[in-house]
């Protein structure tokens, strides 16, 4: 079978406009995203995250080394369209991807750059919206909207145009808990319903804990790739790739430390809040 | 305190206004812009007036907001009208010390006030009653043609609509500026003139920064979606001319013959 996305040897470095000095922010990757997987990229700050979430969907071509979507190389600029809506890319700040002010002229903009017939359009915008839980706020303005809604609209935007993988840099990084909760809960949905690719950018360890695979980023290289079980209980390598741990594993890291017979490890809150459970009842009734 | 400002904001709505095309709508609008210039007559001015105002009641959008958008040039108009009485010739109609007050005058600075007060209605009409991408989508379309002289009206448009997507925005950001220098225990209420316009620059040039950062954004976020120009681009609102926008053709073109039959029959009663 034909590979997804594809990434070979690469490598993208940029010359300093005073210095001349070459700095390497992705220095050799390989990596390959199969087809309805759910990716998460976790990586410090200057880790080269987002410089490589750019080269998924061409915004930025590789300086050495090669990017495949579906077999086409992201040099290829002949077949720019054709990657862009392949592969969609949603931002930090919602406000700042937002072109038009009203939600539904907006989820339009992709689709009609494209080129689509108006009734075409029109069902496709309807989609995305429903997708996204937004379909009651199509008439609505973009400024009434709350920061959750925002991003949500944003992803619309992206959905409409009916790509197979959405790249998610940090989209939930500037949204308090509510809004951070609504689109992790739409990203999983249309991961899982509408099997759609999802790379996920984050630096908040809770939304990886979900995912299929987990890769680690370090200074331009992937330090790491596994699943969240792997990585999450390698409290010592996290801290040496400057990561923090998810809460539930750290609480029952510092209980372990203390002398409690928990086990070391558990994914998210409620596995935690189970775990926990169980070994505090057992305890009791040893007592 | 910024977001008070009603200019070019939208009010979602499904009246006869609402539902207007757009393409005639900019149009009527610009028809009716001229009448106001044309009467010159206090009836043509009061036709004109009361036509204005049914076509108001008729778009459904509480009156309030017109007044809101009234406030903000509420100065201009006094100033302009208050200059006009000075700047005219005629019979005196009354004087208080060296400050004579003559017919012409009176009537001007009338004319002047009811004009712009005429101007800002009707515009906020079109701003209230058409969502921006509806308008800029119409003035694309009616600006088609001139794409003959090379010129981008697709590249305008577009800039129209970012513009206009994009002012509640930045006066958010103005605001959110505003709180963090006075935090920083800016100065912004005292003063001399000088002084207050001096205190603006620390808000204007974090403004100018972050607008340009949030252009760079916008222009990474359009490319991720395949903007490339107005080729080969569709729409999803497709528009057609019902028989409410051949009524309102017939209402505003009533107005417009309206006003200048007032205007021939102030002049025929002069002679």
């Amino acid at each position: 079978m034909e590979k997804f996305i594809d990434i070979v040897d690469l490598e993208f470095s940029y010359e300093e406009t005073d210095g001349g000095r070459k700095i390497n922010i992705l220095d050799g990757v390989n990596l390959e995203i199969k087809q309805g997987e759910f990716l998460t990229i976790l990586g410090h700050n200057g880790s080269g995250k987002s410089t490589l979430a750019k080269h998924l969907n061409a915004m930025l071509t590789p300086t050495a080394g090669d990017v495949f979507v579906r077999g086409i190389n992201t040099k290829d600029s002949s077949r720019l369209y054709d990657i862009r809506s392949t592969v969609g890319l949603v931002f930090q700040n919602p406000d700042n991807q937002i072109v038009a002010s009203i939600v539904e002229d907006d989820v339009a903009f992709g689709p009609e750059n494209l080129g689509i017939a108006p009734e075409e359009i029109r069902a496709r915008v309807d989609d995305a919206l429903r997708a996204v839980d937004m379909y009651d706020c199509r008439k609505d303005a973009i400024y009434n909207l709350s920061g959750g809604q925002k991003q949500r609209v944003a992803i619309a935007g992206i959905i409409a145009m009916r790509p197979s993988c959405l790249v998610l840099d940090e989209p939930t990084a500037m949204l308090d808990p509510v809004g951070r909760e609504e689109v992790m809960r739409v990203i999983k949905k249309l991961n899982k319903e509408c099997g759609i690719t999802i790379v996920l950018i984050t630096h908040y360890m809770d939304e990886a804990t979900d995912s299929d695979r987990i890769v680690v980023m370090s200074k331009g290289k992937i330090a790491r790739i596994g699943a969240p079980l792997s990585i999450f209980s390698d409290v010592d390598f996290l801290k040496k790739c400057q990561l923090s741990i998810p809460q539930s594993v750290e609480l029952l890291q510092k209980l372990k430390a203390h002398g409690a017979n928990v086990p070391s490890f558990a994914l998210n809150e409620t596995e935690c809040v189970d775990v926990l459970a169980q070994c505090f009842s057992v305890n009791a009734i040893r007592r | 305190m910024l977001s008070n400002i009603a200019l070019g904001r939208f009010f979602p709505g499904n009246s006869l206004v609402h539902r207007l095309d757009p393409r005639v709508k900019i149009v009527l609008v610009v028809v009716l812009l001229v009448t106001v210039f044309l009467a010159n007559n206090y009836l043509a001015l009061l036709t004109n007036l009361a036509a204005i105002f049914v076509f108001m009641a008729f778009a459904k959008v509480s009156f309030k907001n017109y007044f809101k958008n009234m406030k903000v040039i509420l100065f201009i108009v006094v100033f302009t009208s208050v200059l006009n009485i000075f700047y005219a010739k005629g019979p005196l109609l009354f004087q208080i010390g060296p400050v004579a007050i003559t017919k012409g005058g009176f009537d001007n600075s009338v004319f002047v006030a009811c004009r712009l007060v005429m101007l800002i209605l009707i515009s906020s009409l079109l701003t209230f009653t058409t969502s921006p991408t509806d308008l800029t989508d119409a003035l694309e379309r009616i600006l088609k043609p001139l794409s003959v002289f090379k010129i981008k009206t697709h590249e305008l448009a577009m800039m129209m609509a970012i513009a206009l997507r994009f002012i509640p925005t930045l006066l958010e950001e103005t605001d959110k500026i505003i709180d963090a220098q006075k935090a920083r225990g800016a100065d912004m209420e005292s003063g001399n003139a000088l002084k207050r316009i001096k205190a603006l620059v620390p808000i204007l040039v974090p403004l100018l920064v972050a607008s340009f950062r949030r252009a760079f954004d916008l222009a990474l976020a359009m490319e991720c979606r395949c903007y490339n120009g107005g080729d080969g681009r569709t729409k999803m609102k497709v528009l057609h001319i019902c028989s409410n926008d051949v009524l309102a053709i017939f209402a505003v073109v009533a107005v417009f013959l309206l006003v200048l039959w007032s205007n021939f029959w102030a002049l025929a009663v002069h002679l």
